[in-house]
């Protein structure tokens, strides 16, 4: 049943990449249980708009959890407290009136602040760039039926072809590692038959990019929870499996 | 002045037209293909995946786009598949099926020669996503697996989960990538296009804004292609991503390009209905549900009983009673209006009574709880989330909501709109779908023109400029179109009024929705001519946009588009007001059957309609492509 809530925002506010910043305070009354966390974002921002003062930026886009955009550390859990789901899902039914909300975004070296929640995720697609990919141009591609995949594999792939690439395990991760980012899509292409024939320097290029951009991964295993489309953290260890296999065979194959 | 708007297509049977047309086009050959400077503004599927093609070919591009990186466009949100003619369910489908199917779907109001040649790439696609890497839903040997969808008689959807629109991007977004790190695609993330250059009449550049710190960037080539998407959220509310709009076509429309059948809008009949004011989108549920859920309402007014409690015998399938042949698969358009019938008779359900159950009861007692679970697990998860509510145990409420819009930039066969040079595709263009598209086609027709078309039609532009530099950004054009942009800017942020962008956006899509939404009639549409230039006139007058220009700043991002919005609104309902006849998603209730079906008028409006821009202030001129019918009859749709 949906209700009206009070509530008090601690709310991280930065002018630019290179400004100080710092918590600000806002008093959030008269919220619905049904609305959804941004959409309470947007009620506190037209207030402050007809206050005259400067909306806080945050960022969001599909509003379905499906395009990895929003992403706020809220009272220090990635996407907030509702297991496997982004910020944008996230619905002011898991709060109680008089809660405290302290809001922050990204925390991590290679994600810097560009204004109050907003950050820059960039370095993820370095890591795309660095060999996420089948090389296969435009109409070179066989009949799809020519390979058949079994099912099992086909659905395990696709497990890990859901990250919507939010950062959340990096944001979670003591470390700032972008491991589960990483792993799941080195999976995602390795597990298919599409997938081999790049498999190895595929996945020696994009371990090496995510460590040269991110901290290293040690298990602390922070980012499975913290992932809003529960990839699972096994794709970590079959990724360190290959990475170990990559750089043998990557020698033999050069050498 | 525009003559009659001829659309260039090549002579010969459908069949062979593309083929022919293919092998007469003139090439230009690899050494020479960089020496052309592409602009691809937009990296949803339709542009990453012409980015990334012709950065395989050689060309030199540039992708902008506003976002913060190309894996987001509002192509990812796409649930329910993707159409292909590849009949690997040996049930009678094929390249011509296909193409009848979507002719006949869009209302007899798209070419032929565009859809036939639609159909026939599509089965590339198919093998082009799975060989990238498109994890595609597999039956247990190991083969691809179908579904239906709305407006068709065969399994021809592929899917990957409810996510299809994710992965075929991601795809997409891997294959640009793959060029970016090759250095043949130069990236632009968050620049968004406020002025396209022309010189010569010909297209030349486009200037863009960072996002990040204010700068205006020209940007010169021998080409630009936009696909930037289509323009749902003029209604505010919409399944569409929140950052969508129609600047990209808009400016280019205010610099010459026509604008095609703005009217055309399509509302989807499985929406999650709107919870209250300050509701900020609406939620899709994929069509694909429609396969094993029922729609209906209670039989009576008012019926306050919770569903279960409601039996059989009180509950109207009305979709069921009314088309016995396709049932809960009739098209969107019909499934939409039906659902706006019975909510407006006060059978509605729900505590606003604004939605009608979509009731998965049997299916479950029929195949399992399982088998529901395998194939819809992630939207019934995304159900409960919203709403509160276990659609395991109690019927998900649905309600219409607009989706997509078939209206675009005016393009010729060659996907090139009538401004030389500047080419559209995806949603942003006006091309395939005639009055209404079918379910699990845009992915289709977004995919066919970036991988498949536009890489070899924009061959056959550019081999003229063979030789010749782009044009440099030195040049006054671009320090023009630079400082229009910049006077814009300073314009939004001394306006000083009381009320946000968001507010303003949100009342004109009220208007919008109310006057040119699922059903328009003559008062109406007059009204919206007179109701939202008052408004925009005080949106101008009384919109607040604090901040300054050279920072990340939201609203001032939104203030132009909302602005845009504003334009299009007003040709989209002087577009409505003049096409008197009902046509797909375009039901103008002075025209319908007795039963209340759409009524064509073949005799008077089997055109395109196309306006031209002619200055603020002064309404748009007309223009018309004729539609020819040479292979397929036109008939009354009827899915009964
Ligand atoms: C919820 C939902 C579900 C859907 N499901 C299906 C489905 O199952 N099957 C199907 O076939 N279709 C589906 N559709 C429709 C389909 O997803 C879209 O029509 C299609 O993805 C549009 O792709 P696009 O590449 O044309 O544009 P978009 O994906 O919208 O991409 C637009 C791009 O342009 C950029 N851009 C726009 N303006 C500017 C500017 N001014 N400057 C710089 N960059 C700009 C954006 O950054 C973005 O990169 C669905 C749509 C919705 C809303
Ligand atoms: S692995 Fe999970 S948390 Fe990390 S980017 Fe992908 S979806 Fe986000
Ligand atoms: S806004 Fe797209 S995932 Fe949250």
């Amino acid at each position: 049943m949906s209700a009206e809530i009070n509530l008090t925002l601690k709310v991280w506010r930065q002018a630019g990449p290179s400004a100080e910043g710092r918590f600000v305070t806002y008093e959030a009354d008269g919220i619905s249980t049904d609305a959804s966390f941004l959409e309470m974002l947007d009620i506190v921002n037209e207030r402050l708009i007809e206050a005259g003062d400067e909306p806080i930026v945050f960022e969001s886009d599909c509003r379905e959890g499906i395009c990895g955009t929003c992403g706020l550390m809220i009272n220090g859990q990635a996407h907030g407290p509702q297991k496997g789901t982004a910020t944008c899902q996230l619905h002011m039914r898991s709060f109680s009136d008089g809660d405290h909300i302290v809001i922050e975004p990204w925390r991590a070296t290679s994600f810097p602040v560009l204004r109050d929640l907003a950050v820059d995720r960039r370095a993820m697609d370095a890591i795309i760039g660095a060999g996420g990919y089948i090389s296969v141009n435009t109409g070179a591609a066989p009949d799809a039926n020519l390979t058949p995949v079994p099912k099992e594999t086909a659905d395990t792939a696709f497990d890990a072809a859901a990250c919507i690439g939010c950062g959340a395990c990096v944001a979670a991760c003591p470390n700032s590692a972008a491991q589960l980012f990483t792993a799941a899509k080195v999976q995602h292409l390795n597990l298919l038959p599409q997938g081999q024939a790049q498999r190895w320097a595929r996945t020696e290029a994009m371990v090496e990019t995510m460590e040269a951009f991110f901290g290293s991964c040690t298990n602390h295993g922070e980012c499975e929870e913290a992932c809003p489309k529960e990839i699972p953290i096994d794709f970590i260890a079959w990724t360190n499996r290959d990475y170990i296999k990559a750089k043998v065979k990557n020698r033999k194959l050069a050498g | 002045m525009l003559g009659s708007l001829d659309a260039r297509i090549p002579a010969g049977s459908l069949d062979t037209k593309w083929t022919d047309h293919k092998f007469s086009m003139r090439l230009v050959n690899p050494n020479n293909k960089r020496r052309f400077d592409i602009i691809v503004v937009g990296s949803g599927l339709a542009g990453a995946s012409a980015a990334a093609s012709l950065g395989e070919l050689g060309y030199r591009v540039k992708v902008l786009t506003y976002h913060d990186s190309p894996r987001r466009a509002h192509s990812i949100a796409a649930q329910g598949g993707i159409n292909a003619a590849k009949n690997y369910q040996n049930d009678g489908d094929s390249v011509y099926r296909l193409f009848y199917d979507t002719i006949k779907g869009g209302d007899y109001r798209a070419r032929e020669a565009n859809v036939y040649r639609l159909a026939e790439v599509s089965v590339d696609i198919i093998d082009q996503a799975t060989a990238q890497g498109v994890p595609f839903a597999r039956e247990y040997g190991g083969l691809l697996d179908n579904r239906s969808f709305g407006g068709a008689q065969v399994s021809r959807t592929f899917y990957a989960r409810g996510q299809t629109g994710q992965q075929l991007l991601l795809g997409a977004y891997s294959a640009l990538m793959r060029q970016v790190a090759a250095g043949t695609v130069e990236l632009h993330t968050r620049s968004e296009m406020l002025e396209l250059v022309m010189h010569d009449g010909r297209a030349v550049g486009v200037v863009t804004r960072d996002l990040i710190t204010g700068e205006i960037v020209s940007h010169s080539a021998h080409a630009v292609v936009l696909a930037t998407g289509g323009y749902g959220n003029v209604y505010f509310l919409s399944t569409n991503a929140k950052m969508c709009n129609v600047t990209a076509a808009w400016r280019a429309h205010r610099k010459g390009a026509l604008f095609a059948n703005p009217c055309y809008t399509q509302i989807h009949p499985t929406c999650i209905p709107a919870s209250d004011d300050f509701q900020s989108k609406l939620t899709l549920m994929s069509e694909s549900l429609r396969n094993d859920g029922r729609i209906w309402v209670p039989l009576a007014h008012d019926d306050g009983r919770a569903p279960h409690e409601i039996p059989d015998a009180d509950r109207d399938y009305f979709l069921e009673r009314k088309y016995p042949a396709f049932g809960n698969l009739v098209p969107r358009d019909v499934a939409s209006r039906n659902a706006k019938t019975v909510v407006d008779e006060g059978r509605g359900v729900g505590p606003l009574r604004n939605g009608v159950y979509l009731d998965f009861s049997g299916a479950m007692a029929r195949d399992g709880e399982a088998v529901i679970r395998a194939k819809y697990g992630n939207l019934f998860d995304m159900y409960e989330r919203i709403t509160g509510e276990d659609p395991y145990t109690v019927p998900m409420r649905i309600y219409p909501a607009t989706h997509y819009t078939m209206g675009g930039l005016w393009v010729d066969y060659e996907l090139m709109s009538n401004v030389p040079g500047l080419f559209v595709m995806g949603e942003a263009n006006f091309s395939d779908h005639g009055a209404n598209r079918l379910g699990a086609s845009a992915l289709m027709q977004g995919l066919a023109d970036g991988y498949f078309i536009l890489p070899y039609t924009i061959g056959n532009y550019l081999s003229d400029y063979l030789g010749d530099p782009a044009l440099g950004t030195s040049e006054p054009v671009f320090a023009d179109a630079e400082q229009a942009v910049a006077n814009e800017m300073s314009r939004w942020l001394s306006i000083g009024g009381t009320r946000s962008v968001d507010h303003y956006h949100r009342e004109l899509g009220k208007l919008v929705w109310d006057y040119i939404g699922m059903a328009r009639n003559k008062t109406g549409l007059e009204k919206a001519l007179s109701e939202i230039p008052a408004l925009r006139e005080e949106y101008h007058r009384n919109v607040r946009v604090l901040g300054s220009a050279d920072t990340l700043n939201q609203s001032l991002e939104k203030a132009g588009r909302v602005a845009d919005l504003f334009e299009l609104a007003e040709l989209m309902a002087r577009d409505a007001l003049t096409r008197e006849e009902s046509c797909g998603g375009h039901f103008r209730e002075e025209h319908q059957t007795t039963d209340g079906e759409a009524m064509r008028d073949d005799d008077n409006f089997t055109h395109v309609a196309a306006w031209e821009w002619n200055g603020e202030g002064t309404p748009q001129t007309r223009h018309r492509e004729e539609l020819e019918f040479e292979n397929v009859e036109l008939t009354q749709r009827s899915y009964k």
